[in-house]
């Protein structure tokens, strides 16, 4: 392909660095107690994988149960209990870490210019936590499960049920404070250890991302603890807070729940968003359009996304003219998003595009993330959501944004850094293959289900009248196609760890600091602490740079 | 001993040369280390404070929705031994804020005999705390089956209103609250005196008094934090119109 940009090195001579923070150190304990970021990043990436995986296939056995309108593959209980077991793993143990936790883990620094997050012993233990409420889920759910549904809606979850409620709750709690612990890393590394001449302006768009991000993880995720915590303590002491009969308030549960899980959404985009900044600027070849609008729209999306949270309730008993209200801040809270979907739509027009695989995830996130966001506008109107919420729509417009969205953007990133993180490439024609299954498989799988929900056809159940089945039907063939899409990255990423082209330090040309240095980096990441002269995505600076490196080597 | 004499040995270093001991590998100097420390306590009690306010969100809804209730329980609270409460808790906070003072004039015994004088006021506190739990248990006045709403009903003290026996469920929720948020506030300070024995062992080996203070001003941070909640605590839970 003569018009990529790909700058592989002379594959002859081409050689990996001798020492990087993949060699510095060997033996399976000299990585359970590294303190070096980049490497908690791979063991997270590692860990969410597994859980990943383990979602995927409780996913796989709700399609197959929707595949005919009877509840024949699996008793209506364990139905409920698989489909909420999918919703904690998915949401509390891959979506809510996955960009950030690994890739934001393993670029942050290298983006400010600093040798380690500011608390590396708290990077590893928000890992730790993470394994551990890991595993208080993974008990629950092999103890019996859950099915609450991942909203462990009361008193549904307080009184009526006699699973392993408390169990998950814990597990969540811990991972929230994994999740605190991230966050907390971030906007003290941000602040604090940015590099001399790395002004907030001159940060690539991906670190203001995870900022926002972090803010929200801070500030929301303390407030899920402490609702599941009441949770718990309705459950083992009957202390009433959500207990009608005690002139408790379901409804303060639903308040508490959302205010967190709402802003949550936004931890499960705004690090995609982060991921497509940079790789749309990328193969683009040209600056993000309207730099200081993508920044602020990612902190704009931070702040007003906590102020939304009501339209989750619109028809449990709110008030109308308080529904009123938030219906109208949930529509004024797309407009952040529909300015970063336009400016980077801006940044590609006139670029010199190139389809690499990283980039051909990104236009799936491009097409689908905007699907999803103006539906989710049509179910900020309150009339349309008396007749979608609890329905198909609902569960199509969060997979739109969150599989769509999010996974896309995740994929997007580690096909974009891989050569970073590893040192090699992986397969190229395969990798687009890939992307590419994956965006029909996605379209066909969730696209009825819109159709679904506007019919009428009500989420978390296990039959379904005969009436609905063409469209389920299509939306599990489109699931098979999915998980082919994710199937096939799980087999070539490994493989191309020894059989990956060598990728030198640079391959895409980008202008981020994490490309100057060597793939993989060195433990300390720079040498010498860099200088930054430039601004962000500044490709001219990069093109001097490049010659003069030439001129002086040739 | 052994801590002081490599102390010192660094502090004779060339200042381009001399990374004192506790200046951590990706940190450029120990300013930057000690903001970004102090710094990310800031925000670790920014947590804090989200966390705390679900449960003051929850206190607030329902004190309105059942404010007699909320009086008449709140009248059952001893109201000296909450007033000795917080005057100890305000006391542990100036013991505190000395002990980071001694570390900032790099004297060991003061850092450690102010240090121990925290803990035991975050003891007496914790003991005060217990007879008044001790003393709801006894009055059937803790949440559960055993709760008896007898005492609002038909108060033993003549001046009290009586509730109705509708209303008077409701203290029940008055009292879980107090149980969350104190429960939780204590907790808050057991795992403080924890980690003040930490320090204080630490503080023996002269960990503190050579110029790396951070740690102790950090958890000064966290220990006027949870005071802090206390001096909410105590008005919104003791003096629910207390005078009326
Ligand atoms: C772009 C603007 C967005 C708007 C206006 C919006 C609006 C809404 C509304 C009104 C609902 C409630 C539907 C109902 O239950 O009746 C909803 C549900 C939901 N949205 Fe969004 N949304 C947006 C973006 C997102 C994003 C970016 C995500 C995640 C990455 C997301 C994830 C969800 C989830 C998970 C639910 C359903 C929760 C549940 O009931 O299980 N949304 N959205
Ligand atoms: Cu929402």
């Amino acid at each position: 392909m003569s018009s990529t940009i790909i700058s592989l090195p002379d594959q002859t001579t081409a050689r990996l660095p001798r020492k990087s923070y993949l060699n510095q150190e060997y033996g399976l304990k000299s990585w359970l107690l590294t303190g070096d970021h980049k490497r908690i990043a791979i063991l997270y990436l590692i860990s969410i994988t597994f859980f990943f995986i383990i979602g995927g296939i409780l996913a796989g056995l709700i399609r197959m149960e929707l595949l005919t309108p009877a509840a024949d593959l699996m008793a209506t209980d364990t139905y409920n209990k698989v489909f909420s077991m999918h919703g904690i793993i998915m949401i509390f143990l891959f979506l809510v870490p996955s960009v950030p936790a690994t890739i934001g883990n393993f670029l942050i620094p290298l983006m400010v210019g600093a040798r380690d997050l500011a608390f590396p012993k708290i990077n590893l233990l928000s890992w730790y936590l993470y394994v551990i409420g890991g595993i208080f889920i993974l008990a629950a759910m092999v103890l019996g499960g859950v099915d609450t549904g991942w909203t462990f809606t009361t008193p549904l979850s307080t009184h009526y049920l006699n699973t392993h409620v408390v169990t998950a709750a814990m597990g969540i709690f811990i991972a929230g404070f994994a999740s605190i612990f991230t966050g907390l890393n971030f906007i003290v590394t941000v602040h604090r250890m940015r590099c001399p001449g790395m002004t907030w302006f001159r940060l690539p768009l991906f670190v203001w991302g995870h900022y926002a991000t972090s803010i929200i993880m801070i500030l929301g995720t303390p407030v899920l603890a402490i609702t599941l915590v009441l949770v718990a303590m309705e459950r083992l002491f009957d202390i009433g807070v959500f207990d009608p009969t005690k002139g408790g308030d379901p409804l303060l549960f639903q308040h508490l729940f959302w205010f967190y899980s709402h802003p949550a959404v936004y931890i499960m985009i705004l690090p995609g968003m982060a991921v497509i900044s940079e790789v749309i600027s990328t193969f683009s070849r040209k600056r993000v359009f309207g730099y200081t609008a993508v920044a602020f729209s990612s902190v704009a999306i931070a702040v007003f996304g906590f102020l939304v949270w009501e339209h989750h309730m619109f028809i449990m008993g709110v008030s109308q003219y308080s529904a009123l209200v938030f219906s109208l801040l949930t529509m004024l809270v797309a407009v952040p998003s529909a300015i970063k979907i336009f400016n980077w739509a801006m940044t590609m027009y006139q670029g010199s595009i190139t389809f690499e695989t990283p980039m051909l995830y990104a236009f799936g996130f491009f097409g689908l993330f905007t699907i999803g966001g103006l539906t989710g506008v049509f179910l900020a109107t309150m009339g349309m959501d008396i007749h979608l919420t609890e329905t198909y729509f609902v569960v199509a417009h969060f997979h739109f944004v969150m599989v769509g969205g999010m996974l896309m953007a995740y994929l997007a990133g580690i096909h974009f850094w891989w050569p970073k993180m590893t040192g090699r490439m992986y397969p190229e024609a395969i990798s687009k293959l890939a992307a590419v299954v994956t965006f029909i498989g996605f379209i066909v799988t969730f696209f009825p289900q819109f159709l679904l929900g506007y019919l009428g056809m009500p989420r978390r159940y296990a039959a379904y009248p005969a009436d609905f089945q063409v469209l389920n039907v299509f939306s599990t063939a489109g699931a098979s196609i999915l998980g082919i899409g994710y199937l096939l990255p799980l087999f070539y990423l490994p493989w191309s760890l020894i059989y990956g082209k060598i990728a030198g330090d640079n391959p895409w040309q980008a202008t981020g600091l994490e490309w100057q240095i060597q793939s993989p980096p060195l433990t300390e990441n720079f040498v010498e602490i860099p200088i930054m002269d430039h601004e962000a995505y500044d490709y001219e600076w990069l093109a001097n740079k490049t010659q003069h490196e030439v001129q002086t080597v040739g | 001993m052994d801590s002081q004499a490599y102390a010192s040995a660094t502090d004779t270093l060339p200042a381009e040369h001399g990374h004192p001991p506790f200046l951590r590998h990706h940190f450029e100097s120990v300013s930057q280390q000690r903001e970004a420390a102090n710094f990310g306590m800031w925000v670790f009690l920014l947590t804090e404070v989200m966390f705390f306010g679900g449960m003051f969100c929850a206190y607030l809804i329902f004190r309105n929705w059942y404010h007699p209730a909320f009086v008449a329980g709140s009248n059952t609270l001893d109201i000296t031994l909450g007033t000795t409460n917080t005057a100890v808790l305000i006391a542990s906070s100036f013991t505190m804020a000395m002990s980071v003072y001694a570390a900032e004039i790099r004297r060991r015994g003061m850092l450690m005999f102010f240090l121990a004088c925290t803990i035991v006021l975050g003891f007496v506190f914790l003991g005060i705390k217990g007879v008044e739990y001790h003393q709801k248990f006894v009055d059937h006045h803790v949440p559960g089956p055993s709760f008896s709403i007898e005492e609002f009903v038909h108060p033993s003290n003549p001046k009290a209103l009586a509730l109705t026996p509708d209303m008077a469920e409701k203290t029940q929720l008055y009292f879980s609250l107090y149980f969350l948020m104190t429960g939780m506030h204590a907790l808050h300070m057991i795992i403080g005196i924890s980690l003040l024995f930490f320090l204080l062992w630490r503080a023996y080996q002269g960990a503190y008094t050579e110029g790396h203070v951070m740690p102790i001003e950090n958890f000064g941070l966290y220990w006027h934090f949870v005071d802090i909640i206390w001096i909410f605590l105590f008005p919104l839970l003791y003096l629910i119109s207390r005078y009326r």
